[in-house]
């Protein structure tokens, strides 16, 4: 896939971490699920973070999405303070897409009414044609059909199609980030492909920055710019994913990519 | 290599009310000493009902329809699974689930459930003897005898794995079915869960593999042949490198097609999908069942099914193979 021109132009991050730690538990028992980690996002970026489970990625994505407090350490967003905005404000331009879509939605609830609800999120006031517009617009740019998703149940959907209800959500809103955790392992392979190639076309026709995160290297070499590696809650190794899949400094990425199983 | 078991024309279905879902639909399989056969193909295309009928462990609402097994030349009539004799679950063939986490009990620590599982077929064994017995397993195969005392919490889901395979093969069986056993677990615990079953092979603890899974990359590593299912039949079979270097059925090809890995190739295009989704197995296609996908479909394939073309050791079921067949 070809990488987008505009991603090194050097201007304001669209995200800014800087020595982020989240600790759990206390005294003795107490551990740090992500310890002083610092990294930025372009606009239009996608950031790929990888690493074995329990490396704390999730926990860096539930940070980033603030639905969890740092310990220490901060967030910045276009230039200012995360925190000075209200949750409201920040999720607004950030979204996300978890690994288990069924885990997302009010199961009592028809998709029309999930997309519904989440648009009551947007500031402006929407008249009930722009709300149906919107919810059209979001379900067609991840290729469903409205008139066939509006009326159904969750349990009524494949995986895949779960997968695209929530990023239909998600697009609806149209965020300036979207951190994806793991959206892509609880599918097959044919159509994990399909959602790889719809995260890339997003980024390209809105600008969209993604961060990605995934235990699979090839998933993140496929679909990123620039690859984050875990490890124990440190953040071990960046750079484009050429530079960390072939030439990987850390030996922990190196026995990461030994794990890989290859194809030839 | 020796045959250690042989299916033939399996015929599952999932009775839900008056209708009759046909998950596996005449599948035929031989198992050989010694290998490591792996079973893939998308999400619903009936490879853990097949595993499910391999393992002797089909309960209603699933019912063998027809089939017939022959398990070290002794003949056993799938139809009455629930007929055939306990031993045969756990000491000739056994299972290893793909969540390990729902396997084991909370509340209970690791060496309670092996004592449950040899107690189970060997009644009046004394808790000692079957903590000495997982422990030297345990052991024998370089995991830490500590786990015996751990709760399932204490553990990593790589663990839990290799837990629930050491607990699942304590009775020596001759196969073990592993249904998507790795598929929860990132790449190094799959590693290491491969390892496993690798070293299980090699002491002799158990003889044959069935591995499940719909990643076709780590089937590579670990199996010795592998068969394609889609839509409850058998797209295609041949040995590892036949079916990875030379895939001859559409669907094969597509589905290799569609791996990531972390190679160039990979990121110099774009890569395709396959597209729509595998069919209602209420109502099949007509024809070959993967016609309505296939970039290669012909009018033919809309009408009639095509058979396997090839030797019962590596065929395709495609008439794309027809002519090559003939010439």
């Amino acid at each position: 896939m070809t990488q987008s021109p505009s991603v090194q132009s050097v201007g304001t991050a669209l995200l800014e971490v800087s020595h982020l730690t989240r600790n759990f538990g206390s005294g003795k028992n107490a551990i740090s699920a992500v310890k002083d980690v610092s990294f930025s996002l372009q606009p239009g970026e996608i950031v790929a973070v990888v690493g074995e489970s329990g490396s704390g990625k999730s926990t860096l994505a539930r940070l980033v999405l603030r639905l969890l407090a740092p310990s220490s350490g901060s967030i910045g967003f276009l230039g200012g303070d995360a925190n000075a905005l209200s949750t409201a404000d920040y999720w607004r331009d950030v979204q996300a897409v978890f690994q288990d879509p069924y885990a997302s939605f009010n199961q009592f609830y028809t998709v029309q009414r999930i997309l519904g609800n989440a648009l009551a999120l947007s500031k402006e006031r929407l008249s009930g044609a722009e709300r149906e517009r919107r919810m059209r617009d979001g379900l067609v740019a991840v290729g469903l059909k409205a008139e066939e998703i509006l009326g159904k149940w969750p349990h009524q959907l494949s995986g895949g199609q779960r997968q695209r209800v929530m990023m239909a959500r998600a697009l609806m809103l149209q965020p300036k980030l979207l951190v994806a955790d793991e959206p892509t392992s609880a599918l097959d392979a044919s159509l994990r492909v399909s959602v790889l190639n719809l995260l890339s076309d997003l980024r390209k026709r809105y600008g969209m920055s993604i961060l990605f995160i995934t235990h699979d290297i090839g998933q993140a070499y496929y679909l990123c710019d620039r690859m984050l590696v875990m490890y124990q809650g440190e953040l071990v190794e960046q750079g484009t994913v050429e530079e960390v899949v072939r030439g990987a400094k850390h030996p922990y990425t190196q026995r990461l990519l030994a794990d890989v199983p290859k194809l030839h | 290599m020796g045959e250690l078991m042989s299916v033939q024309g399996i015929r599952a279905a999932y009775a839900v009310g008056e209708r009759k879902i046909l998950a596996v639909d005449d599948v035929s399989l031989t198992l050989r000493k010694g290998e490591v056969l792996g079973l893939a193909g998308e999400s619903g295309c009936g490879k853990s009902t097949l595993a499910t009928v391999l393992a002797l462990a089909a309960r209603p609402p699933l019912y063998v329809k027809s089939g017939k097994m022959l398990l070290e030349g002794k003949p056993i009539d799938l139809t009455l699974q629930h007929q055939l004799p306990r031993e045969l679950r756990g000491q000739v063939i056994s299972v290893l689930p793909q969540g390990a986490m729902n396997s084991l009990n909370p509340t209970a620590r690791v060496r309670d459930l092996a004592y449950d599982v040899l107690r189970a077929h060997q009644p009046g064994i004394k808790r000692p003897e079957a903590y000495d017995r997982t422990r030297e397993r345990l052991e024998q195969l370089g995991l830490p005898a500590r786990v015996l005392e751990s709760y399932p919490h204490q553990l990593s889901g790589g663990m839990k794995q290799r837990v629930v395979a050491v607990i699942s093969t304590l009775l020596n069986p001759k196969i073990l079915i592993a249904d998507e056993p790795t598929s929860a677990l990132d790449v190094s615990s799959q590693k290491s869960v491969v390892n496993l079953l690798n070293k299980l092979l090699d002491t002799g603890v158990i003889s044959s593999i069935v591995f499940i899974a719909h990643d076709l990359p780590l089937l590579r590593e670990i199996a010795d042949r592998i068969a394609i299912m889609y839509a409850g039949k058998t797209a295609e079979v041949g040995t590892n490198k036949d079916i990875i270097d030379a895939p001859k059925h559409p669907y094969t090809q597509a589905l290799i097609g569609s791996i990531l890995v972390p190679e160039p190739y990979v990121r110099q295009r774009r890569i395709e999908g396959i597209e729509g989704s595998p069919p209602d197995l209420r109502s099949p296609p007509s024809g070959c069942r993967f016609h309505p996908r296939c970039k290669h479909a012909m009018p033919k394939c809309a009408q009639t099914e095509p058979p396997e073309f090839g030797t019962p050791e590596r065929f395709a079921a495609c008439w794309l193979l027809e002519e090559t067949v003939k010439s």
